[in-house]
């Protein structure tokens, strides 16, 4: 089990370790929240690299990795606990055939930890040799406001109350991850116990850095161009401007396809990695990506001259 | 305030404390909602993170304090405002190396020029208008048999500002739609198909396992988030005023209203309709808004909307009230596809259009012609008779009588 890290550059090179690179203030939050033992709210566009955090955070400290995916009509059922209800019916008629009569040490039974089933909350705050794990609750804003009401407990106390078997409290607080796409605004309440970041499409710098840590295989010119070009139709009024996820999609597109360069040709072919709406990749397709490349290679040139 | 002591006088963490206490009341009067739980954690984050600049020490804040997104340039501003008049941070981190601000400077947020005038202007300009239109008010008024009645029929351009207030107070006591869909969450039911084994269990054991009583549970229903788009333009002024009534009272009733209102830009009035008091939530939007009756761009500013809010706003089912007359200002080139977009963003897509108060209305504009094969209905919006149509219309669904095809057909 790794240690949690003791400063802010620590995080960084943690966070660096698992293949992540971070950008100091994303740094600063995660290594807030780990000392504070505050749950993290990230809020952001999708493809932006929210839902790695978590799962580097797991892998780099070696604690096991929980996710509850949100979804329209999440309830305690299947996120919190359910009991085993055939296990419990068995056991019931099982004690009237032995002739037991107490029903207090009955009940007592059949409510007990060996009927419980746990769901990814209650997992995440059962004692693991590994260390506390990590809770990634995905895409909270998929589910209704009804169930963030079920999370203000274990995101405040890191406990959970079932009626019939009493509260369960975690004996380490787990680290929590939340994140959310916006398509609805998170209740005050809830975004109150966390510690908030906003996380943003990364700068060219950062990208390339990105790149060349998630897509060694590409070769360095194309990359750059890659970036580039990924930056500079981020700033055009398209409906869904492309996020990390898809920089990288497209760049191991492009090195399957054996690239070493973009040309307009190649981009307009492999553009569907990139762009998801037809309405911007029509947009893009009128030689407007070829504008964008002459003006990116102008550029390369340019610097190229400068040095 | 101005005798705050600095830091490096005294030098204690509870210096450290209270300073960031002032700072939070900062925060606060500049609108974001702090608490003092918050300047607790704010502490705990500063000396957790021993800050080592002047990045660092902005970010740890900014994990506390923030928790929106729209917030963060707020913060930027009170943060920079607020710590370098103080020259503070440096004091702080006295120790360490000082190295350039991070803190990305922007240009300030512009001062919202004239919005008090545009607010007074407003709530002025119904009565003035009205004057003259009292007398023809009158003629009318002679030949109703009870006053509720003529209320209900009149076009709200013809009301004079008394009628106005009444109309006002009608559309507080109008029967608000109770359309619900079926969320994907269970509730428990007296009877139906699905069985819900906790409950049947729980009672079950209750009676000691015997016998197993069964319990029932359904789909919850819920109402669905209501998004409306509302057109500030001139043509339209007489009407805009009684139907942001009519969504105040919307607000007021149900959880999920969002509220736009848009001219030759878009503005997001929804929190500003959340007070209790109609005229104060009004009042509230108008100084939110700088293009009240300007002209109207609507393929520019449903554009805006289709591309910042719509996935944000229409998610779970929600309905679309577009409220305005169609008359575009800038020709309608990209308004066909906007309005498609949205149209297959949302659940239910209806347009209120005053102008169809008029017998003779034809589709006959550029900009209706480009909206109506987009919208699921189509519906007139000029006096209380027509609200309270939209109302039962949003209750129930699709009678067919609001289909815009009809429109189309009869231009040809």
């Amino acid at each position: 089990m790794a240690q949690l890290p003791a400063s802010i550059d620590d995080t960084v090179k943690l966070l660096a370790h698992g293949e992540y690179v971070a950008d100091r203030a994303l740094a600063t939050v995660v290594f807030l929240a780990l000392r504070m033992g505050r749950p993290l709210l990230l809020e952001g566009e999708a493809g932006v690299g929210k839902t790695e955090i978590a799962k580097v955070l797991a892998g780099t400290l070696g604690r096991r990795l929980i996710r509850l995916q949100c979804y329209e009509g999440l309830d305690v059922s299947s996120a919190v606990y359910e009991w085993n209800y055939a296990g419990q019916m068995m056991a019931i008629r099982l004690a009237e055939a032995e002739g037991v009569v107490d029903r207090a040490r009955l009940e007592d039974d059949i409510f007990s930890e060996r009927y419980l089933v746990r769901r990814p909350l209650l997992q995440a705050l059962s004692p693991d040799p590994a260390g506390a794990p990590v809770l990634l609750i995905d895409e909270l804003d998929r589910t209704d406001e009804a169930f963030e009401a079920f999370l203000l407990e274990v995101l405040s106390d890191f406990q959970v109350t079932i009626p019939e078997f009493g509260t369960v409290k975690a004996p380490e607080k787990p680290i929590i991850v939340v994140t959310s796409n916006r398509t609805r605004e998170i209740h005050d309440a809830l975004k109150r116990r966390c510690l908030y970041h906003w996380v943003d499409y990364p700068d060219t710098e950062r990208e390339l850095a990105i790149l060349r840590a998630k897509a060694p295989k590409a070769p360095a010119r194309l990359s750059r161009e890659i970036v580039a070009f990924v930056q500079a139709i981020r700033s055009q009024d398209l409906f869904k401007v492309p996020g990390v996820a898809e920089t990288l999609d497209w760049a191991s597109a492009l090195v399957e396809l054996d690239a070493v360069a973009l040309d307009p040709a190649l981009v307009s072919d492999t553009l569907g990695a990139l762009l998801k709406y037809q309405d911007d990749i029509q947009a893009m397709q009128a030689g407007k990506a070829k504008a964008i490349l002459d003006e990116i290679k102008a550029e390369a040139t340019g610097k190229a001259r400068a040095v | 305030m101005s005798d705050r002591p600095s830091v490096a006088e005294t030098g204690g963490q509870g210096r450290l404390a209270e300073n960031i206490a002032h700072f939070a009341r900062a925060l606060r009067a500049a609108g974001l909602p702090v608490g003092p739980g918050s300047v607790l954690d704010a502490v705990a984050a500063v000396e957790a993170a021993r800050v080592g600049d002047r990045s660092d020490f902005y970010w740890s804040l900014h994990a506390v304090f923030v928790k929106k997104h729209e917030h963060s340039e707020i913060f930027q501003q009170a943060f920079r405002i607020f710590w370098r008049r103080k020259g503070m941070i440096e004091k702080i981190i006295a120790s360490m190396s000082p190295r350039s601000p991070a803190a990305p400077g922007q240009e300030e947020k512009k001062p919202e020029a004239g919005a008090l005038r545009v607010a007074e202007a407003l709530l002025q300009s119904g009565r003035e208008e009205d004057e003259p239109r009292q007398q023809d008010m009158e003629v009318s008024a002679r030949l109703t048999v009870s006053e509720r009645e003529v209320l209900q029929g009149k076009d709200f351009a013809q009301m004079t500002a008394a009628e106005i207030a009444r109309a006002q107070r009608a559309i507080t006591d109008l029967k608000l739609p109770d359309d619900e869909v079926r969320t994907r969450r269970m509730v428990a039911a007296v009877r139906g198909r699905r069985i819900d084994p906790r409950r049947s269990f729980r009672r079950s054991l209750r009676g000691g396992g015997a016998v197993i009583e069964l319990a029932f549970h359904e789909r919850a229903l819920r109402h669905p988030p209501i998004v409306a788009l509302c057109d500030i333009s001139g043509s339209m002024s007489d009407y805009t005023r009684l139907f942001l009534h009519f969504l105040h009272t919307l607000t007021e009733q149900r959880r999920r209203v969002h509220t736009f209102l848009f001219g030759t830009r878009l503005t997001n009035v929804t929190r500003s309709l959340k007070s209790r008091d109609p005229d104060e939530a009004l009042a509230r939007c108008s100084a939110q808004v700088q293009d009240w009756s300007g002209g109207t761009r609507i393929g520019t500013c449903l554009h805006q909307f289709n591309r910042e809010w719509s996935r944000r706003v229409l998610g779970q089912g929600a309905v679309v009230l577009l409220f305005t007359d169609g008359l575009e200002r800038d020709g309608s080139a990209g308004l066909p596809r906007e309005m498609e977009r949205l149209h297959h963003s949302c659940r239910r897509l209806v347009w209120l259009n005053p102008l169809l108060r008029f017998d003779g209305f034809e589709a006959k504009a550029q900009g209706i012609r480009a909206m109506l094969p987009h919208v699921d209905e189509f519906r007139p919006i000029h006096n209380l008779a027509s609200m309270e149509a939209l109302a039962l219309a949003l209750a129930e669904d699709e009678s067919g009588e609001a289909d815009p095809r009809k429109w189309l057909k009869r231009v040809g």
